[in-house]
């Protein structure tokens, strides 16, 4: 789970790390209110989770209350990369010496976590990266031993840190890194870093992405979760407890098994089709939960076909069948439907399709059988 | 032969007493998997249908002599049932607990990793099963029987769909391994790549991969170096967008890294044969053991 910036700014406070003073605003007089509370000159900034906000005119500094309100009505509602801006943060102005990049990622590949410092910081990371990578010093820390003070050092010295912000700029590392395990982290990232004329270090920004497998045992994060963020039919599936993710295309994909269904918008593509989302009805498909997933799919009015792909392990192809039936009763889906049931009791499964005859259900024996028939459907061909 | 599991298998399985521990604890035991123990802290001395549950892994290891473990409990407690189960000697460890936190899933890959002769197969897998030895798991084992394929796989139900289909083609099973879908898994393709090579029974090699990691292209680079046996690859999530994750929490793609598309190229440029459905991968086993 993504986090805004001042909400990983409030986590970062949480741990001492030092950030600029600041509130949040979700309408214009709330922030000109917020303005006048932290004094002038101060910042306004859009809060979005994307970056690039200062190019597309979502920060701007407010001199005084009347351009506070100027800036909050222009960046309230600005669309910045496709996301809409709902929320600000006024901020305290920060004057500034210098800019760092400092990071910590959960690095799958090398099983450890990934610390980089950087004087390059404030612009586009990924540049410095591609263009100059001996300016960013990096390091991995062992996961039972933690991040070590000879590691912090080493890192400073490597990334070529003024002797003064060395130790400053050690402390600051270690406490991103006491952020990053005690908040089950997989990203914090501050850029830039700021070095103030008086050699003070602090984040300017944040970068939270939050473990969602971990959010159960971190109640303060877990409710930070916007529903507003996500598309009404994920929010609906999620509510349900399957895992959907909406695609672009018009035929509905649903089997049990996230690995399958991969798989099966794949073969669906080969066919020449496109998938209008990804479903797993999980492991254990039980009818309620294909009257959901039916539910969800059938949401989408972009869908014109429907695509049922199960392989029963757990799953029993009966209860899958049973699951249809009463989602035709209680939705009463108007597209076709292609149903390849193989697996725990297949045959019973197909008799009950079969004796139910169920209006624009066809089934099919093969996943490439079924994928090929749904791709007629969606076209409008007859099968 | 087989790999991991086998008629040597002595198996203790933690969450015996929850609902769907007991359910697949008595199913392996069915298949004839030699169940010998369970652990449940704090219903020591009770038993599952004759299984007798203890306390503690060090109480069930002496009792039972259990030398594999299979990991049933909810996600808060299971990186701690691992934990405990390699201290107590076991040297084969089967997570099927889905959801672990990341966090305490590497600190779990780190200890285990330091543990010499202990290995941990998932979290979040299906389990292993060497058909007509023993099972060890969720994967349902009456659709593979014994034969010459090694199978290995990130997704369980993508599993048997491709087992069926070589199935139907007439193709057996030395082991079917489920390596899971999470960031961190305890096996890797290139462990299980090991253990194919050097098992007498496996004459072929299907690995099925998807999006996210680099476990396909590191594998990529072991096959062309030290597997002299013929592998058959395949991939899931060609149509994934960027950015999403697709069920599994391993499997994402971030920017131009771990893509399906890139890895069956990796694996290609190493000479292993991608198929491109899964129906495809049999028709392909079949080309190189002539079927």
């Amino acid at each position: 789970m993504d986090l805004l910036e001042y909400q990983g700014k409030q986590l970062f406070a949480r741990h001492e790390i030092p950030v600029p003073s600041g509130i949040p605003a979700r309408t214009v007089d709330e922030a000109v209110a917020a303005a006048d509370q932290i004094g002038y000159p101060c910042v306004v900034k859009a809060q979005v989770k994307i970056g690039g906000r200062g190019k597309a005119g979502g920060v701007k500094v407010a001199a005084n209350a009347d351009e506070a309100r100027e800036h909050a009505e222009a960046i309230l509602g600005m669309d910045i990369k496709g996301f809409t801006v709902h929320e600000l943060w006024i901020e305290e102005a920060s004057e500034i010496e210098a800019e760092y990049y400092a990071a910590i990622v959960f690095d799958r590949s090398a099983r450890a976590a990934l610390v980089m410092l950087s004087t390059q910081g404030g612009m586009d990371i990924e540049q410095v990266s591609a263009e100059t990578p001996e300016a960013i010093a990096t390091l991995h820390v062992d996961p039972l031993l933690g991040f070590q003070p000879f590691e912090a050092r080493r890192l400073a010295f490597d990334a070529g840190i003024d002797a003064d912000l060395i130790r400053p700029i050690g402390d600051f590392l270690t406490r991103l890194y006491e952020t990053f395990i005690a908040e089950e982290a997989m990203l914090v990232e501050v850029n830039p870093v700021i070095i103030t004329p008086e050699r003070k270090v602090r984040a300017l920004d944040s970068k939270v992405t939050l473990d969602e497998n971990a959010l159960f045992r971190h109640k303060e994060n877990a409710a930070l979760r916007d529903p507003s963020d996500e598309d009404p039919q994920e929010q609906m599936a999620r509510d349900r407890g399957l895992t959907y993710v909406k695609l672009d295309g018009d035929i509905g994909i649903l089997g049990n098994g996230a690995g399958l269904v991969m798989s099966t918008l794949d073969v669906v593509a080969q066919y020449g089709g496109s998938p209008a989302n990804f479903l797993d009805a999980g492991g254990g498909s039980k009818a309620d939960a294909i009257t959901s997933a039916v539910e969800v799919i059938c949401s989408n009015e972009k869908v014109k076909a429907v695509l049922f792909n199960i392989f029963g392990g757990i799953t029993r192809c009966d209860e899958v069948a049973n699951g249809l039936i009463e989602a035709f009763a209680s939705a009463k889906p108007s597209v076709p439907f292609v149903v390849r049931l193989d697996g725990t009791n297949d045959v019973e499964g197909r008799k009950i399709l079969a004796d139910a005859n169920l209006p624009g259900v066809y089934t099919a024996s093969t996943m490439n059988d079924a994928a090929e028939k749904v791709v007629a459907l969606a076209k409008g061909e007859s099968l | 032969m087989s790999v991991l599991v086998g008629t040597d298998t002595r198996l203790c399985v933690s969450g015996i007493t929850g609902s769907e521990g007991s359910f697949h604890s008595l199913n392996n035991r069915a298949y004839g998997t030699n169940v010998v123990s369970g652990v449940t802290p704090g219903k020591g001395g009770q038993d599952v249908d004759g299984i007798p549950v203890f306390n503690t892994f060090h109480a069930a290891v002496e009792a039972s002599e259990a030398n594999t473990a299979m990991i049933f409990v909810p996600p808060p407690f299971a990186a701690d049932s691992i934990l405990e189960a390699a201290d107590a000697g076991i040297g084969t460890i089967i997570a099927i607990t889905e959801g672990i936190p990341a966090h305490e899933e590497l600190r779990v890959y780190t200890q285990i990793k330091r543990m010499p002769g202990v290995r941990l197969i998932g979290p979040n897998c299906p389990g292993v099963l060497s058909p007509g030895k023993a099972n060890v798991g969720i994967i349902p084992a009456s659709f593979f029987k014994e034969g010459n394929v090694g199978v290995m796989s990130r997704s369980g139900t993508l599993t048997y769909q491709i087992g069926n289909e070589l199935a139907q083609k007439g193709f057996g099973n030395s082991s079917i391994v489920g390596l899971g879908g999470d960031p961190i898994p305890g096996t890797s393709f290139v462990d299980v790549l090991e253990l194919f090579e050097n098992d007498d029974q496996t004459e072929l090699i299907v690995m099925s991969g998807e999006i996210g990691g680099d476990a396909e292209e590191v594998a990529a680079e072991y096959i062309a170096e030290h597997v002299t046996k013929p592998v058959v690859g395949y991939i899931a999530g060609f149509t994934a967008p960027p950015g999403k994750t697709m069920g599994h929490a391993g499997a994402i793609v971030s920017g131009s890294k771990g893509t399906a598309a890139a890895k069956a190229e990796a694996l290609e440029a190493k000479g292993v044969r991608v198929g491109r459905t899964p129906t495809q991968v049999a028709e392909i086993a079949i080309e190189i053991l002539g079927g």
